[in-house]
């Protein structure tokens, strides 16, 4: 069982006068496998949610809670995939994804065969030995996701993983995610700013309001799923010209698009 | 080529080749030798003052293989490069990592800082009588000195790479579980990397600068030693071929820390 509860927080950042309310009484809870996806115009705080499970930010009042233990620092249980990739440049693909393993003070032979397992299951092998910066930004990021898969965390947290991406690599890396989703359900939290990507991949969408940031509904994308069975195509663009999908992508938009203009 | 013109501080100009850059600096030298001949050659300042370049020359030429003060130029230089060496090198095994730990454990640097920009405005000269108090004239009052020079760029630059990594890479670390211990050797360090070879680079310099002084307390050999002995007897000539011995020494440590440095950003990947 590991889902994630916020549990009336709220989050304040500075002090004094220049204390801005980031995010206002935010009640949610990701269930156990499921994953969700946060949208929201910019700046409102749907990071910030991410950094609270991840325990890089406190709350300022109420709790964050994973797998019913509260956060209060970062740990491999809740591996987090940056949008800028956040590699370290020194480093190999390998050296990289080996770094959380090492710290777990795992054997080499099993680290050996975990990480071999996860280069394979992102189609990374002949890539293992070269550095960051020898490798395009999809290559890089599949390394960081490899690296955050590889501690079998509990939860995963993606903050705007392909938002650095061109939109051809950003869509095979979609594809790709579902395919990871199928093979290794986890509990994922997903921020994103687009609408298609949340519809696309997550079973339900949050829509966040503008500063200070409220869920303002909670989309049910999975049921509409299921029911239209969306997982018959292999290709994300036969998804997104379905009814069902534009049904939903559209009234998600709608719901931003109301914060966007007030 | 109309890209090889690059704008240069306040000179707009070709950038010039390799071959015309170092013809630039050689007329730039021997207009220095030029008006430093005429100036005593003409008696314009007497020899005792300052000798002329040709005379130190020939003295810098001869102390290869006549000794002063008990040995040759190259011997001096032998002990002071040695002395040197310790200095700068226990500069930086005590400088960077405690620099990076303070980076790191804010509580460090809250201790330290305050005692440690008290004591780097000292120079190291000022150094000398305690050196010698403490640590005598054998090779521990000089390698005090030199290690005055060398230590505060070594601790700056290895802290201000640790506090200034990207903070995406520290959280990255900690959210992989990594200790204290690992996130030092295995993060600050490499991310500081370029930063601590340039403070390194300083701290060759100011440890170099330093010499002089440290070897004033020294009763055996060096470079320095032998320009005390030789102003305590006026010999102005051999005070100056030490100069020269020195000015070239030091910048031969440059280049070859210079070329060191662009060796491991190539390696590194950097620029």
């Amino acid at each position: 069982m590991a889902s994630i509860r916020f549990d009336k927080v709220q989050k304040y950042f500075g002090r004094g006068e220049k204390r801005t309310h980031a995010l206002a009484n935010i009640d949610l809870e990701i269930r156990d496998r499921e994953f969700l996806a946060i949208v929201g115009p910019s700046g409102c705080g749907k990071t910030t949610c991410l950094r609270l499970v991840a325990g890089f930010e406190a709350a300022s009042e109420g709790a964050v809670s994973v797998a019913g233990k509260r956060v209060t620092e970062p740990g491999p249980d809740r591996a987090v995939v940056f949008q800028q990739f956040a590699l370290f440049p020194w480093k190999t693909a390998r050296g990289n994804i080996d770094l959380g393993l090492r710290n777990k003070r795992m054997g080499g032979e099993e680290r050996a065969k975990r990480i071999a397992d996860v280069l394979k299951l992102m189609n990374l092998d002949s890539h293992a030995d070269a550095f960051p910066h020898q490798l395009s930004g999809g290559m890089q990021q599949r390394v960081a996701i490899a690296r955050a898969y590889v501690l079998d965390p509990e939860v995963l947290l993606m903050d705007e993983p392909f938002g650095a991406l061109d939109a051809q690599t950003r869509v095979v890396m979609q594809e790709e995610l579902v395919r990871l989703a199928r093979v290794r359900p986890r509990t994922v939290l997903f921020i994103t700013h687009a609408v298609e990507e949340a519809v696309y991949l997550a079973d339900r969408v949050a829509v966040m309001t503008r500063r200070p940031g409220t869920i303002k509904e909670i989309v049910d994308v999975k049921s509409m799923r299921e029911a239209e069975d969306w997982n018959r195509f292999e290709r994300i663009e036969d998804v997104m010209d379905l009814d069902s999908f534009v049904h939903l992508r559209t009234r998600i938009w709608k719901s931003l698009r109301e914060e966007k203009d007030s | 080529m109309e890209s090889g013109r690059i704008k240069t501080g306040f000179v707009m100009g070709p950038k010039l080749s390799r071959s015309d850059a170092l013809g630039l600096g050689g007329l730039g030298l021997a207009g220095f030798l030029g008006l430093w001949g005429a100036l005593s050659f003409f008696g314009i300042v007497p020899v005792e003052f300052l000798p002329s370049p040709f005379a130190v020359g020939s003295r810098f030429i001869d102390l290869f293989a006549e000794p002063f003060a008990g040995f040759t130029l190259p011997q001096h230089l032998g002990s002071s490069l040695l002395r040197y060496l310790y200095g700068v090198l226990l500069a930086a095994c005590i400088g960077i990592p405690l620099g990076l730990a303070m980076g790191w454990f804010h509580l460090l640097d809250d201790i330290v800082t305050p005692i440690f920009n008290g004591l780097r405005f000292i120079a190291p000269i000022a150094w000398v009588p305690f050196a010698a108090l403490w640590f005598g004239t054998g090779i521990g009052g000089p390698i005090l000195i030199i290690f005055a020079g060398a230590f505060p760029p070594c601790l700056i630059n290895a802290y201000r790479g640790a506090r200034f990594v990207e903070p995406r890479l520290v959280e990255a670390a900690r959210m992989l579980g990594t200790n204290h211990g690992r996130m030092l050797t295995e993060i600050l360090l490499p991310a500081s990397v370029p930063s601590i070879v340039a403070g390194l680079r300083v701290a060759a310099g100011l440890g170099w600068q330093s010499l002089v002084g440290a070897e004033l307390i020294v009763a055996s050999a060096g470079v320095g030693f032998m320009m005390v002995q030789a102003q305590a007897s006026v010999q102005t000539t051999t005070v100056m071929a030490g100069m020269v011995a020195i000015g070239l020494t030091g910048l031969a440590i440059d280049v070859a820390l210079r070329q060191g440095e662009r060796w491991l950003h190539n390696r590194l990947g950097l620029d």
